[in-house]
């Protein structure tokens, strides 16, 4: 599917207000409503537009810390990927599992309810994952941004 | 700290995976009546237990198909306001999120590009010439998934 101006700039207004109404939609992409409700169909059917999802605010739910745990993995062993990311996916407070080309494998977002409670997932949940080589830890102090803006 | 029921949770985590449902059919789904899933997903967006709406786009198809985390540490700390820099930081496009980190790096990024070397020139145009940037480590994003955590 090609994607014309009309429709980055529907999808810039649908980026800075995901609930927002067709009505509203359109008006501030300055389309019709049919035209603006015909766009998104075509957006959602050729799987541009895959859906919405809520960002819980797991703060707000008392999960206070926030770690980034870059990993690189023993890769003499060829199950090693497969074996880790599938131990990772059974520990509840991993929230994400990126995988990346470069110095770091494998990222795990982790949360946990405070540092002591952090500190029993990290030696009984996470340091128990297999094929492990080497660990390091970004503290999550604060978002600045998120990803509310794409350069379209 | 907000309280959370067995039904809260069954909601936030069907939120988590598609947020378009309507509260009919959420209710429909855990044996709620229309007004009272209503009146619970109101309470939830109040307390702040969602943090925003996001929406799934394929990128690729977009023409970003480039993601790049990027580990930035400050080089003149101190000297350069970390106000200056997330002012600066947050300005440019290609840059998807801004976290703000303690440990090896100052700040995560996580940057779109078309391809390598538009990603090339991001970094050289945009990220490197900010206010205060020292030592920069890439990694290409290659997979990811979401996953429920803990409710």
């Amino acid at each position: 599917m090609r994607i014309d101006d009309t429709d980055r700039r529907l999808l810039r207004q649908l980026l800075a207000a995901p609930e927002a109404s067709t009505a509203q939609l359109a008006a501030a992409a300055g389309m019709t409503e049919a035209t603006c409700w015909r766009r998104l169909e075509r957006l959602r059917s050729n799987g541009i537009l895959r859906g919405q999802h809520a960002v819980i605010d797991w703060r707000a739910l008392g999960w206070a810390v926030e770690v980034s745990l870059r990993i690189t993995l023993d890769k003499t062993n060829p199950r090693a990927f497969d074996e880790f990311t599938a131990a990772a996916r059974q520990v509840p407070e991993v929230l994400e599992i990126q995988s990346f080309l470069g110095r770091v494998d494998i990222r795990l977002n982790v949360i946990a309810r405070d540092m002591a409670h952090y500190q029993q997932v990290y030696r009984d949940r996470i340091l128990t994952l297999p094929h492990i080589a080497d660990l390091e830890a970004l503290m999550h102090l604060s978002d600045i941004k998120h990803a509310e803006s794409l350069p379209l | 700290m907000i309280a959370l029921d067995a039904t809260d949770r069954a909601l936030l985590r069907a939120l988590a995976q598609d947020a378009t449902q309507s509260a009919s059919a959420l209710g429909r789904q855990f044996g709620l009546s229309q007004p009272a899933t209503w009146r619970r997903l109101k309470r939830l967006r109040d307390d702040g237990a969602i943090a925003r709406i996001q929406l799934d786009l394929d990128l690729a198809a977009l023409g970003l198909g480039v993601t790049v985390f990027l580990g930035i540490s400050l080089a003149a700390k101190g000297r350069v306001s970390l106000a200056d820099f997330e002012r600066a930081v947050s300005a440019v496009p290609e840059v998807q999120t801004v976290q703000h980190v303690l440990g090896l790096y100052d700040y995560r990024l996580r940057v779109v590009a078309r391809d390598l070397p538009d990603f090339e020139r991001v970094l050289r145009r945009r990220i490197m010439t900010l206010p205060g940037v020292g030592a920069v480590d890439a990694n290409v994003l290659l997979s990811e998934e979401r996953l429920p955590g803990p409710l």
